[in-house]
């Protein structure tokens, strides 16, 4: 691998980090399954045994962001809706999760508190029971006060099925609200732009949006949450894998313009803004009208849009406000703030 | 709730954009060369696809427009010999991080322990240095006449209070006489500069006079929104019509009207003579050109990050292979480089036009390419 230490850039969803994922660790394991990739696991069996009725979802995320308690959401709210969010754009029904504490020594009891009663808050209104954990301490310094893991299991019904081979030329791109929310809060919320302006980030478990698209559209090609590294990278996974062409329409995409200000003061793009509470999903195009009506429905969906198609060259391209198309590639490490 | 503020509303339009495309291509009827010595402007053509626009027989060149990019490598190895010591924080804007030097990057210090910490603005860098007096503070000090502004205020504002453990490395760049160096670039006809909006809120669109009047190259400063854009290209494709028909002068025109003045920012100009003499330096790619970057002057030397470290000088042959000179003085595209996209990318950057994400290979990977080098 290229350099021999991890840098920051290696967690931050781009290339760097499906280089080392794709090099250092998924070759040690190995399996058809992990090999996939996605947000969760299916499972149509495990060690040869099926459940009675669907298949078995499960999936992992450890989190670490700072703040840890941030406008719209904390570290406790982000671990389970995160979880919740991976299991529901497979189109599983949550069950249960584990949550596992990683705390620094000198960490305020209090805090630990706030952020627990907000994952159990968020665990319950999305129907999901915790059923195992482990706590550990580590020395003052070590982790930034808390980090917090969680693994999730749920249950994919029989007839829903979602993957990106799915994926077909003239299907619909919708998204359920505006992009960007969760990351441009995160920037503001670390004090570092001394921005007046707060905004919410979009944290939140996003299964009832996921369930109201589905029931909407069955056949349903693919769902994904688009985290780190944003749309754009939700939708170079997708067409990577699907082997097709997205093409976005700039215009159609919703985006706050509090964090549109951010962005173009700091010269990010808001197509790679991380979201905690979207749901990107490739559906039939005579489909699109009913998920996004569907989605809107919701209230974590009041924003929902078709923002592309699917089609033409291979990648994902973006026809700009002005009407020029440019590729969106995916990013190398997170996007750094530029000079002037 | 997601339409843009009002101003912006006109200056991202489709509408008023496809008007003005609709004019640049009647003004074009013959092969024309404009180049764009901005990195914001050159993110800007490919981050709204205006290439896609033009007419095939417009050709937008990107000059040396990125501060980060035009770093001599000796000035990295500056910054990572600064990080490498003991008790120093060095600073530094983001999109210095990832920049290689000769054999490391900040990036990779920061990995490997050292304390390198990303800032938004120089102030930063004092409040650090206010906050913590037993560590010494350096600044990394990249930029043009946007940037040094705000870095000059910050030493000053240093000196008055008293602060004694930050420091600046000074790598600054002047744009103007870049631009008589790429007006003389033989084997390349240019036809206009689109002038930086920002670097021209400081000095003034006059800077650019003596260039228009030696070269009989038209300047056209203008913003960074996609219109402001266009229209900045409109008007310099009319002014070369202009020059032709009625054999008028080049002259320096400002699009960018609501941020910029012919005399520029005096109080700011000021600041950066206070501070700062105008000396030579060292443009990573090109080489070195006369009186256009900046030292400290001898009441601020105590300052001089280089003088007070003893931060050794390394000299690095320029990168191999890779023709990022050559696309900074607009005489080839980066497609044209062997290396583009193959072993010169974001990821493994060999020439400086790659490092930062405002450099013309970097951009062009980003927004004008994809799944291969296919680039237009």
């Amino acid at each position: 691998m290229a350099g021999d230490r991890i840098r920051l850039a290696h967690g931050s969803g781009g290339a760097a980090m499906h280089d080392l994922v794709a090099r250092v660790i998924v070759p040690r394991f190995g399996g058809e399954t992990l090999e996939r990739l996605e947000d969760a696991a299916e499972l149509p069996d495990i060690a040869g045994r099926r459940l009675d009725q669907g298949r078995l979802a499960f999936t992992t995320d450890s989190y670490v962001v700072q703040p840890l308690f941030f406008p719209g959401g904390d570290i406790g709210k982000l671990a389970v809706a995160g979880t919740v969010n991976d299991l529901a754009v497979k189109g599983a029904e949550p069950a249960c999760l584990t949550l596992a504490l990683v705390i620094e020594e000198g960490f305020a009891v209090a805090d630990l508190e706030r952020a627990l009663d907000s994952a159990a808050a968020t665990a319950r209104g999305a129907g999901v029971a915790v059923v195992a954990g482990d706590t550990k301490v580590v020395e003052r310094g070590a982790v930034g006060g808390l980090i917090v893991n969680t693994a999730g299991i749920g249950v994919i019904p029989d007839g829903v099925s979602l993957g990106a081979d799915r994926v077909r030329e003239g299907d619909a791109v919708v998204v359920s609200g505006t992009v960007g929310d969760h990351e441009t809060a995160i920037v503001i919320a670390r004090g570092e732009l001394r921005v007046a302006e707060t905004i919410e980030s979009d944290c939140a478990a996003v299964h009832g949006v996921a369930r109201a698209a589905l029931a909407a559209c069955p056949d349903a090609r693919v769902m994904r949450d688009p985290t780190r590294g944003g749309l754009a990278t939700t939708l170079n996974e997708i067409a990577g894998a699907a082997g097709v062409g997205i093409t976005l329409d700039e215009r159609a995409v919703p985006v706050r313009p509090c964090v549109r200000a951010v962005c173009d003061i700091l010269g990010f793009d808001p197509l790679y803004m991380a979201c905690e509470g979207r749901v990107v999903a490739i559906v039939p195009e005579d489909a699109a009208e009913a998920v996004v009506a569907a989605m809107r429905a919701h209230p974590l969906g009041r924003e929902a849009a078709v923002i592309g198609r699917v089609g033409g060259r291979r990648g994902v391209y973006v026809r700009t406000a002005v009407g020029g198309v440019r590729p969106l590639v995916m990013l190398e490490g997170a996007q750094l703030p530029r000079i002037c | 709730m997601t339409r843009a503020p009002a101003g912006l509303d006109v200056l991202r339009s489709q509408k008023v954009a496809g008007a003005l495309v609709e004019r640049i291509r009647a003004l074009v009827d013959r092969p024309v060369s404009l180049m764009e010595v901005c990195g914001t402007h050159t993110v800007a053509i490919s981050r709204w696809g205006l290439r896609s626009l033009m007419p095939q027989e417009l050709r937008l060149l990107s000059g040396p427009g990125c501060p980060v990019c035009v770093t001599p490598v000796s000035g990295i190895d500056r910054a990572i010999a600064a990080a490498r010591l003991p008790g120093v924080a060095v600073v530094t804007f983001g999109d210095m991080m990832r920049v290689p030097g000769s054999s490391s990057s900040l990036e990779s210090e920061r990995a490997g322990g050292a304390d390198v910490r990303i800032v938004y603005s120089p102030l930063e860098a004092l409040a650090a240095a206010r906050a913590e007096p037993g560590r010494e503070v350096v600044l990394v000090g990249v930029g043009f006449e946007t940037t040094s502004p705000a870095i000059a205020a910050t030493v000053v504002r240093a000196e008055r209070e008293g602060v004694r453990n930050l420091s600046v490395l000074p790598l600054f760049k002047l744009v103007p006489p870049a631009l008589e160096v790429l007006a003389r670039v033989p084997g390349r006809p240019l036809d206009g500069f689109l002038c930086p909006g920002h670097v021209s809120v400081i000095i003034g669109a006059r800077a650019y006079e003596p260039v228009a009047e030696r070269f009989g190259i038209p300047c056209v400063v203008a913003g960074f929104e996609p219109v402001d854009i266009l229209a900045g290209v409109a008007m310099l494709l009319a002014q070369a019509q202009r020059a032709r028909d009625d054999s008028g002068k080049a002259e320096v025109e400002t699009q960018y009207r609501r941020a910029v003045t012919p005399e520029g920012n005096p109080a700011a100009l000021r600041l950066l003579d206070e501070v700062f003499e105008v000396c030579d330096a060292e443009w990573r790619g090109i080489g070195a050109i006369p009186r256009s970057g900046y030292a400290f002057r001898e009441r601020f030397r105590a300052f001089d990050a280089v003088a007070r470290l003893g931060l050794p000088e390394t000299r690095v042959p320029d990168e191999s292979g890779c023709v990022c000179g050559e696309i900074m003085l607009g005489l080839r595209q980066p497609p044209d480089c062997p290396l583009f996209g193959t072993r010169c990318a974001p990821r493994t950057p060999v020439g400086p036009c790659m490092v930062s994400s405002e450099g013309a290979c970097a951009a062009f990977h980003r927004y004008e390419m994809s799944g291969g080098a296919d680039g237009r």
